[in-house]
């Protein structure tokens, strides 16, 4: 599931999948994502794993890493 | 009745050294309860009623009236508006719901505008309480608050401690941290951090934002109006006494609300962080007024980005992020007030924004011919702090009277 939630953040960053190596670096200190790249995030998270995230329940605090995202897509597909 | 209610004493927010001191003194109850892993919600209803009716008695006692009609229509739409969502979810009454809770707020700040004089609608912190009344109903329509009663919602809208000027909470965190009582380490903490808090805001605002408000601002504004010149040197020290006072008179008050909100264990969030240190402007909006400009991110920039994002309004990307930018900022400068320096500043930082994202990109595809050391931070810190005074002194209105009413 990283790699694909990789591919998601380099597509919608346009940046390389490399920059998203480390899995706990968080992706809002590190500049790698901005509001305007969550909602591409959270639009390609929806497409690729079929899970809704209202943009009022993302709360940066529980998002910003890629083990965090993981973690969050698993509970929704889980709910 | 009205009578012996505009005949009591006011005492507005924070105003006075002996203010803190009749305050403090009435939640010390509360926070001896804390302490021993208990919340008096009564007694903290009592006094927060208190101390709101002392607010707005006395002389501002229609904005007293205006503040109980405020409360129950919003509280209304707010009940209708979760009974109703758990059957449906129109858009049409969401986005109907949602002008309902604002238009209260647009009737005052159209009020001077139109009709040359305050609405009587008007009451201190109307943005405020609508801010928090329209993010609940967003939250609703997102399924992310499902239950609330008229009580849990009265109670989060006008908690005392930042009932006038912020910062803007949300529900549920509000909630979350409401419905458990801190432990007392954790309690203790709360309490540390917010003496530190409230001694840093009486810095702030009774100090340093008094002598730049009351001794350093008048002297360079009489100044420049007696010479009538634009470019002048004291015009320049009219811009940085103004933007020093709007922090430091802010970020006081900020720090007061924090502080009394940590002393009735409820974390309110901090509404500034250093802004004078933005390397650029997109950093400066997560340093200034931040419980302001996070709300505008999140129930405006995010919502319309994401809109547009689904139904395909715009082809290119960039595109897309201007007109959010835009969007956002225009509209927070139309909050402010309707006068055209308002507008002038939430235009210029739209624009700002828009720039720096630009310069963002250009960066990151030059990034190895670029130099990047401490002197170029340096420029960088400069130039969004002069950018920003810049802008704050269109915000203060004093080129209003320069320009057009100096007589």
């Amino acid at each position: 599931m990283q790699e694909q939630i990789i591919n998601i953040l380099a597509d919608t960053t346009g940046r390389d999948a490399a920059d998203f190596s480390d899995a706990s670096q968080d992706l809002f200190t590190s500049g790698l994502l901005d509001s305007m790249a969550t909602v591409s995030l959270l639009l390609g998270l929806q497409d690729e794993f079929g899970v809704q995230v209202p943009v009022s329940e993302f709360d940066r605090s529980q998002w910003n890493t890629i083990e965090k995202i993981e973690q969050r897509v698993k509970e929704l597909q889980n709910a | 009745m009205i009578n012996w209610i505009a005949s009591l004493p006011n005492f507005s927010a924070y105003g006075t050294p002996m203010y803190f001191f009749y305050l403090i003194l009435a939640i010390l109850p509360l926070g001896i309860g804390l302490y021993f892993g208990k919340r008096f919600s009564w007694y903290e209803a009592l006094i927060s009623f208190i101390f709101i009716f002392l607010m707005f008695d006395g002389s501002s006692w229609q904005q007293g009236i205006s503040l109980i009609v405020y409360v129950i229509y919003e509280t209304c739409l707010v009940m209708y508006y979760t009974h109703y969502r758990k059957k449906q979810n129109g858009s049409g009454t969401f986005y109907l719901i949602s002008a309902l809770s604002i238009l209260p707020l647009v009737i005052v700040k159209l009020s001077p505008a139109m009709v040359g004089h305050n609405s009587l609608l008007g009451f201190l912190g109307i943005s405020y309480l609508t801010f928090r009344a329209v993010g609940t109903v967003i939250e609703t329509r997102d399924g992310m608050i499902k239950e609330i009663s008229p009580w849990k919602f009265i109670r989060f809208i006008l908690f005392m401690p930042t009932i006038t000027s912020g910062p803007i909470d949300r529900y549920r965190r509000f909630e979350k941290d409401y419905q458990k009582v801190p432990s007392r380490d954790e309690y203790l903490q709360l309490v540390s951090k917010g003496i530190f808090y409230l001694f840093l805001g009486f810095l702030y605002k009774f100090v340093i934002g008094y002598f730049f408000g009351q001794r350093f601002y008048p002297y360079f504004e009489r100044l420049t109006l007696a010479e009538h010149d634009p470019f002048s040197w004291h015009m320049l020290g009219v811009m940085y006494t103004y933007g020093f006072y709007l922090f430091f008179d802010f970020a006081g008050y900020s720090l007061f609300a924090v502080a009394i909100s940590y002393f009735m264990g409820v974390k309110s969030p901090m509404n500034f962080k250093q802004p004078f240190k933005s390397k650029n402007i997109k950093e400066f909006w997560n340093r200034w007024h931040i419980s302001l400009s996070f709300w505008f991110r999140d129930y405006i920039f995010m919502r319309f980005v994401f809109m547009a994002t689904k139904k395909r309004w715009f082809k290119n990307r960039n595109a897309l992020s201007s007109t959010a930018y835009m969007l956002n900022m225009v509209l927070m400068g139309f909050w402010h007030g309707i006068t055209w320096y308002y507008i002038l500043y939430g235009f210029l930082h739209g624009i700002a924004l828009v720039v720096n994202d630009w310069w963002l990109r250009y960066k990151r595809k030059h990034l190895k011919k670029l130099p990047h050391n401490k002197f170029t931070t340096g420029v960088a810190i400069f130039i969004t702090f002069n950018f920003v005074m810049f802008t704050f002194l269109i915000f203060s209105g004093f080129l209003d009277t320069f320009f057009f009413n100096n007589h």
